[in-house]
């Protein structure tokens, strides 16, 4: 087998560039490339373009390369936690392209299958769908939407194996598979990293051929924005 | 007049057996505490879960397993996981029965708006508009009025809407109402204690009221 493995995220970051377009997988905070976050925030980049379902929290993931002023645009489908994006939005230092949540996923998708555009009922009749080719299908109005693709995907799973294989859990899977595939360059971290042969064929989640280096996190700490309990 | 609880008391009973069901953030999350229990129903979550179960004790909390409100939940027997590609595949491949979401306006043809106030901050859609392009049935649950006394059910929309003649049901703290296929709120059922006259004075779009409207019963 191909073995994938690098180091660690300071190797797996070392050629990402300023101005490129980054992927990364995660609902809110679950789910999210910690340690590759982490290792970005020590570059000297800027000018990124950011694709994620959320753009992080002030002091936690993608808000913390907010700080920083590394990134130039956000594509996004909900933003709502995080007081730094909102100054910067308002004073226009960023830009940003807000996308509804199954678009874009199904964007991400097709951009990793080779679909160059695909129609959907979502956002039709709405401002989603200003310059956007309408058409009609079965009595039904759609739109026209395109692929999305990246320069490096950042994704994070629960176990993965030198051969790239992923395995994700919980709740914790959610963009994650589809930007896999939608990187040039795919870098997955993960909680536990075996040797190839180690993880059952039956239950990959993402085969490894859509990832290109893989490590294991050297620390998770999986930060959980609303600690609900019952009695 | 309803209180949160009450107006999802009243949506739970628009539950049927077998459905497979979306809930958003706010009132629509509390209808789950009333479904009542000799149905089966399956409760979605849009960032990947089919059987949400009930919050976490304090030693069962998992921070790899929260809701679309980011809260952690847990997951009942016969649970399933999924990427959000296959989560939207299934809403907007009709796959969902009933989706329940709050709302900031209702027009008297069904369009809803519930994502943006142009000049405030916007935060985003999320997955409603991919919701409500799709769900065969959507219940709004939401106050009639807003915070300064403007009726929520119009003629048009002010604010930009989030999809278009999608809205089959309302439940507000003042009354049920279904959107005719023609156009215009129906009066189906009014809280205890509240007037036809208060609806319709609190009702901005076309109110279409026949005979006798009956009070709201709760078991």
């Amino acid at each position: 087998m191909i073995n994938k493995t690098v180091k660690d995220a300071t190797e797996a970051v070392k050629d990402v560039f300023s101005n490129s377009v980054l992927m990364f997988g995660g609902f809110g905070l679950c789910g999210i490339p910690e340690n590759c976050l982490r290792a970005l925030l020590l570059k000297d980049l800027t000018g990124l373009t950011c694709i994620s379902n959320n753009a992080g929290v002030d002091d936690f993931g993608i808000g913390l390369m907010l700080q920083k002023h590394m990134v130039k645009k956000m594509i996004s489908s909900y933003v709502g936690e995080n007081a730094e994006f909102e100054r910067q939005l308002l004073s226009g230092e960023l830009e940003v392209e807000l996308i509804p949540q199954g678009t874009l996923a199904e964007r991400v998708r097709a951009g990793g299958a080779g679909i160059p555009a695909f129609f959907t009922p979502a956002g039709v009749g709405t401002e989603v769908a200003d310059g956007k080719e309408i058409r009609e299908f079965d009595g039904k109005l759609y739109l026209l939407e395109r692929w999305l693709k990246a320069d490096f995907s950042f994704v994070k799973a629960w176990k993965g194996d030198t051969a790239g294989n992923l395995i994700f859990k919980g709740t914790a899977r959610n963009f994650n598979p589809m930007m896999a595939t939608a990187g040039r360059i795919t870098i997955a971290e993960v909680e536990e990293l075996v040797p190839a042969g180690e993880l059952d064929p039956n239950q990959i989640h993402t085969p490894g051929i859509y990832v290109h280096r893989i490590f294991q996190g050297e620390k998770y700490e999986k930060r959980i924005e609303q600690r609900t309990v019952s009695k | 007049m309803l209180d949160k609880n009450q107006i999802a008391k009243r949506i739970a009973k628009e539950v049927k057996n077998g459905q497979f069901i979306n809930l958003g953030i706010g009132i629509p999350t509390l209808v789950a505490n009333y479904i009542p229990e000799n149905l089966e129903v399956v409760l979605q979550s849009e960032n990947g879960l089919l059987g949400i179960g009930p919050f976490p004790t304090e030693e069962n909390v998992d921070p790899d397993l929260i809701n679309a409100g980011k809260q952690t939940i847990t997951m009942v027997q016969g649970s399933s996981l999924f990427s959000s590609a296959d989560s939207f595949a299934m809403i907007r491949g009709g796959h969902i029965h009933l989706t329940i979401l709050g709302a900031m306006e209702v027009s008297e043809n069904g369009d809803i708006a519930n994502w943006k106030i142009p000049g405030k901050m916007v935060k985003g859609m999320g997955g409603a508009m991919d919701l409500v392009a799709s769900a065969e049935n959507i219940i709004v649950a939401m106050q009639h009025c807003s915070k300064d006394g403007q009726s929520k059910l119009l003629k048009e929309c002010s604010l930009p809407i989030t999809g278009m003649r999608c809205v089959k049901k309302i439940v507000t703290d003042l009354a049920v109402l279904d959107v005719l296929p023609e156009g215009g709120f129906r009066l189906l059922e009014r809280a205890p204690g509240v007037s036809v006259d208060e609806i319709k004075a609190k009702t901005e779009g076309k109110l279409v009221i026949d005979g006798e409207i009956p009070e709201m019963v709760f078991d």
